[in-house]
């Protein structure tokens, strides 16, 4: 089931300036795809956008041809950028897991998660920390399209590549679609199968 | 010994606090009947070792009279302020989560309620209501929610904004899910020190309202009916009944404040980085 994004222009408020217009992509299952553009060119929009965060103002986006539904569990999850926001500052982050799916140990010694880390506040960890588990809700919530959105620019390189190398396996594994937006090039070159870049609505 | 952090140090403060503000309304409870019993031999006695307070124009233990006065100004304070912030909670939810109608009448309500002085709703109300315990309670416990409705309406304004709260809609979780397992928990300091710092105006009320002769019966001891008593004799020089209780209300009523800032500071959950870093 592919999702496809047809013709979608967006902007934020009605006299705002388009950020995208009649902007059309398509990801399959497995597949993986970087989306690389400069600042300010609609990167996280077109995250949010593909992940069902916001509306576009023309055009859809279809999920095997369908729209999203409207409540319940939606199958194309979103890693944000910055996952201190993603995450409930009162709740121990075994109950951020938790709110994804049952916890799988293997999943989570694979991503570096120790297990003393479940029963800490989000406070007491660093960002990339954090980002492990938003990385893990996601993944244990069993989705089938993942959208990341940045999620590795605050990270050590060693760290990077450990996470990224456990969304390419268990993609795989799933047969999972992977867009990935990103700045660096090199890392895009890594993971991706194929390149989107946006170019700018003028 | 190492210096306590400051967080340790407040948690101390808070439970000192509670312990004597439990202390109290035991007292009250617990002290005999006789202890304010009349006794013409010794009325208008001032201040002694005998009787701290002095006795009023009845010969009573003004001391006595005062801790029971309290006691029952405590349990007005305490039910008046709980159903108020139980209100404020609903109400303040049902504004901000639900539709924008609903918003804009609960608006106009606590505008409507707000541009009337608290003191002449609850004597209307009281008055209404037949006085007494209850029509008092009912009096202080409608007219209090308004401004904590407005600040929990704002405060779930700002969440339902939050990226986990849409994380947790997109992961299939239900509006009444997120509302008890994200959303509550944020409000719980705000209803607790709310409800705090709402206790002395429900107490400061009900000794006004009684004050002015429109809440609870002359014969319960309560501070209010001991001040408006004392008004009759204040012009013959008799100072004690009218000083000494008022000042313990006072007292009172800035110990649950200071107890209610402890508190929020306690529950503000950036100040537990402080209690790893004093460690």
């Amino acid at each position: 089931m592919p999702l496809e994004a047809r013709e979608i222009s967006f902007r934020y408020g009605r006299k705002s300036p388009w950020i995208l217009k009649n902007f059309s992509m398509t990801a399959e299952k497995g597949e993986c795809i970087a989306v690389s553009a400069p600042s300010g060119y609609g990167k996280t929009t077109l995250a949010m956008l593909l992940s069902g965060y916001l509306k576009p103002e023309e055009g859809s986006i279809l999920l095997d041809g369908k729209k999203f539904p409207k409540k319940g569990y939606c199958p194309v999850q979103l890693i944000f950028q910055h996952p201190e926001k993603a995450i409930n500052p009162r709740w121990k982050l075994r109950h951020v897991l938790e709110e994804g799916g049952e916890l799988q140990e293997e999943l989570l010694a694979a991503l570096g998660i120790e297990k003393a880390w479940l029963d800490r506040f989000p406070q007491e960890l660093s960002g990339g920390e954090l980002q492990r588990f938003c990385v893990a809700r996601a993944l244990l919530s069993g989705a089938d399209y993942l959208i990341c959105d940045e999620i590795s620019t605050m990270l050590d390189v060693i760290t990077q590549a450990q996470i990224w190398n456990v969304i390419r396996k268990e993609a795989d594994m799933r047969n999972m679609g992977i867009i990935a937006v990103t700045h660096n090039k090199f890392l895009a070159e890594r993971i991706a199968n194929r390149m989107i870049s946006i170019s700018r609505y003028r | 010994m190492k210096k306590k952090n400051r967080r340790t140090q407040f948690v101390i403060l808070t439970a000192a606090g509670i312990f004597v503000l439990i202390a109290v309304y035991a007292l009250g409870i617990f002290l005999p009947e006789e202890g304010i019993a009349g006794n013409f031999l010794n009325a208008g006695q001032p201040p002694s070792p005998e009787h701290p307070f002095g006795t009023d124009n009845l010969g009573r233990d003004l001391l006595m009279r005062t801790l029971k006065g309290l006691s029952a100004s405590m349990t007005v304070g305490i039910a008046a302020s709980a159903i108020s912030a139980v209100i404020a909670v609903i109400v303040g939810v049902i504004s901000a989560a639900g539709s924008g109608r609903a918003d804009a009448i609960v608006n106009w309500l606590i505008d409507l309620m707000m541009s009337v002085p608290h003191t002449i709703l609850i004597i209307l109300i009281s008055f209404s209501l037949g006085r007494g315990m209850k029509g008092l309670l009912i009096g202080i416990a409608a007219t209090h929610w308004c401004s904590l409705a407005r600040l929990i309406r704002g405060e779930v304004l700002q969440l339902r904004s939050r990226q986990y709260i849409a994380v947790s809609r997109r992961l299939g979780k239900s509006g009444g899910w997120i509302l008890t397992h994200h959303m509550l928990p944020h409000l719980a300091p705000q209803f607790l020190v709310g409800l705090v710092l709402m206790f002395p105006h429900a107490v400061l009320h009900e000794a006004s309202v009684s004050f002015l002769g429109f809440g609870l019966p002359p014969e319960q001891a309560t501070v209010g009916i001991i001040l408006s008593e004392s008004m009759r004799y204040l012009s013959a020089g008799m100072w004690w009944p009218a000083v000494l209780p008022g000042m313990t209300l006072v007292l009172l009523v800035l110990l649950v404040d200071k107890t209610g800032d402890c508190l929020r500071i306690i529950l503000d959950p950036l100040s537990i980085r402080e209690e790893q870093n004093g460690r």
